[in-house]
């Protein structure tokens, strides 16, 4: 398999706690990859080293052929890997159009910028409606689908997502992953880090399980969620 | 639209040619002493511009600014009187002061850069105590800066044979030391204006504005925040560091008396006071509060006048009524006398 992104024995610790203990994984072009697991198992700080907003302790992150360990994160948006952070994170005193136009702070070309606003709004049309609106003003799944629309501006190859649904009414969150196919069906390789484990395994097509800063399970989607491990541990049956 | 330009344009040119009058109306009306005061606003006018550079702009709280001022006045001061028999030419000195703040300003920025808010604040506040720490004590055992005693007889402002100290006549006009000086500040004042106007829709001005609202996602834009809050630092010392060296040629003599805790929370408070973030309300706010001070002087002949006899010490007065403003504006204008629009826009969502 060609992979986009492959990580090698990747360590990450916060002061003296350990919070991954050497991980291997690889996501290969236009592949959506679940990575779930409990509360501190370790899946954001993994999504963070990946994203160059932590320096892992160890191991090593190919991306695109090339080494990008310990690379700062406004290096590695410029070559298309990009993050949509935990808390959503949009600038609340910014317009949701002065959002997007962040998004697209390592652009310069105009009318290519412009026909990203055009691809957003098409997308999220709810985001077309309150253009000129503070971001913060927007409800949870409104900000969401806005983090979501300003890291496309971006124009990723490779697209992470920290929890996504965190915090959202359920129908908000059928919603959102909603978006999230229309995202990878325009080709975007997606990493979707997500408690809502069964949502998360049923939209994805491979799945990593994360236990205590290790990863315990890899497979096929479908596989994960019929295995009797998955289920007891993560869907509660 | 369309009719309300060229009226723009007359108010344009109206404003201009008050400012171009203003110090000889100001003399007329209120006597040398406003004219001296109007010189001193134009100087705390870049300063508030500088630090709206950093507190505005990018959202990084310094409470230790006016080291940067001190620092340009000391560069000034050294290379341009007896103190080291050095007599540079200004036109040197004030790029070099530039310089050399913005380095202080890096200096101040590189150790604070995973700092925010209040543990910013603490940092910078310790940072501007130690240069006038500094400065207080470098006359041992090498005798730099003269100490507390501080430097005299440093060389008014010269261009080509042209000294500014000197009281010269022109076109009917009796230009003395404090016009000369109003237009060269008045002139820097301007530049320093469209200078942050021009930052504030430049792709760096919207990085700062990232930076403000969320580093974490800034970040995540692909904008190198490292660079860019060092760049903050750097562009509000240069600002600082050129006022201080105006200031220093101004008044002759500087002292580490003149770069006090209080004078950064001055020009925060002006910042603050008059719109963070917005040109002309800091602007605005530079103005009123070195005026506001100045005009409350005048209780004390008030009293006189009123009652017979002088109740309270104006200069207590002074501050209680100054404070009393402060809190006031807070109340009813918290964010600023002439906000920002994003600010005011954030409060009406706030409200409704």
């Amino acid at each position: 398999m060609n992979a986009l992104l492959t990580v090698h024995q990747l360590e990450v610790s916060y002061g003296g706690i350990q919070a991954v203990k050497g991980i291997d994984l690889s996501i290969g072009r236009g592949e959506l990859v679940a990575l779930i697991g409990a509360n501190g198992a370790g899946k954001s700080s993994t999504l963070k080293a990946l994203s160059g907003l932590l320096k892992p302790r160890a191991g090593r992150i190919e991306y695109d052929g090339a080494e990008i360990t310990g690379k700062p994160a406004y290096h590695l948006v410029r070559h298309g890997l990009a993050m949509v952070p935990e808390g959503r994170g949009v600038f609340p005193r910014l317009t949701v159009a002065e959002n997007l136009a962040m998004g697209a702070y390592i652009h310069h070309d105009k009318a290519a910028i412009a026909r990203d606003f055009e691809r957003a709004y098409a997308l999220f049309p709810r985001l077309a409606e309150r253009r000129t609106q503070p971001a913060g003003t927007l409800s949870g799944g409104e900000q969401q689908m806005l983090a979501m629309a300003r890291a496309l501006m971006c124009r990723p190859r490779l697209l992470l997502l920290d929890e996504p649904s965190m915090g959202l009414a359920p129908l908000m969150v059928q919603k959102i992953f909603e978006t999230v196919r229309a995202v990878a069906a325009e080709g975007v390789t997606m990493l979707l880090v997500e408690q809502n484990a069964r949502l998360a395994l049923e939209t994805c097509d491979r799945g990593y399980v994360m236990e205590s800063g290790a990863i315990v399970l890899a497979d096929n989607a479908k596989t994960l969620l019929s295995s009797p491990q998955v289920r007891q541990a993560y869907l509660g049956e | 639209m369309s009719a309300s330009a060229p009226w723009r344009r007359v108010a344009w040119v109206v404003i201009a040619l008050l400012l171009l009058a203003a110090p000889f109306l100001i003399e007329i009306l209120f006597g040398r002493t406003w004219v001296r005061i109007t010189d001193v606003a134009l100087l705390f006018i870049m300063l508030a511009l500088g630090l709206n550079i950093v507190v505005g702009f990018a959202g990084l709280l310094d409470l230790g600014y006016i080291a940067f001022f001190a620092v340009g006045a000391y560069c000034y001061a050294l290379l341009a009187s007896p103190q080291l028999g050095m007599h540079w030419p200004f036109l040197v000195l004030l790029p070099l002061g530039a310089m050399v703040a913005a380095v202080f300003g890096i200096l101040l920025g590189a150790p604070t850069l995973r700092l925010r808010g209040d543990y910013l604040a603490i940092v910078t506040l310790g940072f501007g105590e130690i240069i006038r720490v500094l400065l207080n004590n470098l006359n041992r055992p090498v005798n730099i800066t003269n100490g507390p005693q501080g430097i005299t007889l440093i060389d008014p402002l010269q261009i080509g044979g042209f000294s500014l100290a000197q009281t010269h006549s022109f076109a009917g006009l009796t230009f003395t030391a404090l016009h000369n000086y109003y237009f060269v500040f008045l002139a820097c004042a301007v530049l320093s204006i469209i200078i942050s106007r021009r930052l504030e829709d430049s792709r760096i001005g919207r990085a700062w504005v990232a930076i403000r609202e969320d580093e974490l996602a800034a970040a995540s834009m692909g904008i190198n925040t490292r660079n860019m809050k060092l760049l903050a630092f750097a562009m509000g010392a240069t600002f600082g560091g050129v006022a201080g060296g105006l200031f220093a040629s101004f008044q002759g003599f500087i002292s580490p008396e003149s770069f006090h805790l209080i004078d950064s929370i001055m020009v925060l408070c002006m910042v603050v006071l008059g719109g963070m973030g917005n040109v002309a309300g800091v602007v605005l706010g530079a103005v009123l509060l070195t005026v506001l001070p100045e005009a409350l002087r005048y209780i004390g002949p008030l009293q006189q006048r009123w009652f017979g006899e002088v109740f309270i010490d104006p200069s207590d007065l002074r501050m209680l009524l100054f404070g009393l403003a402060l809190v006031l504006m807070m109340l009813f204008r918290p964010s600023g006398i002439w906000p920002a629009r994003r600010r005011k826009a954030e409060e009406n969502h706030a409200a409704g």
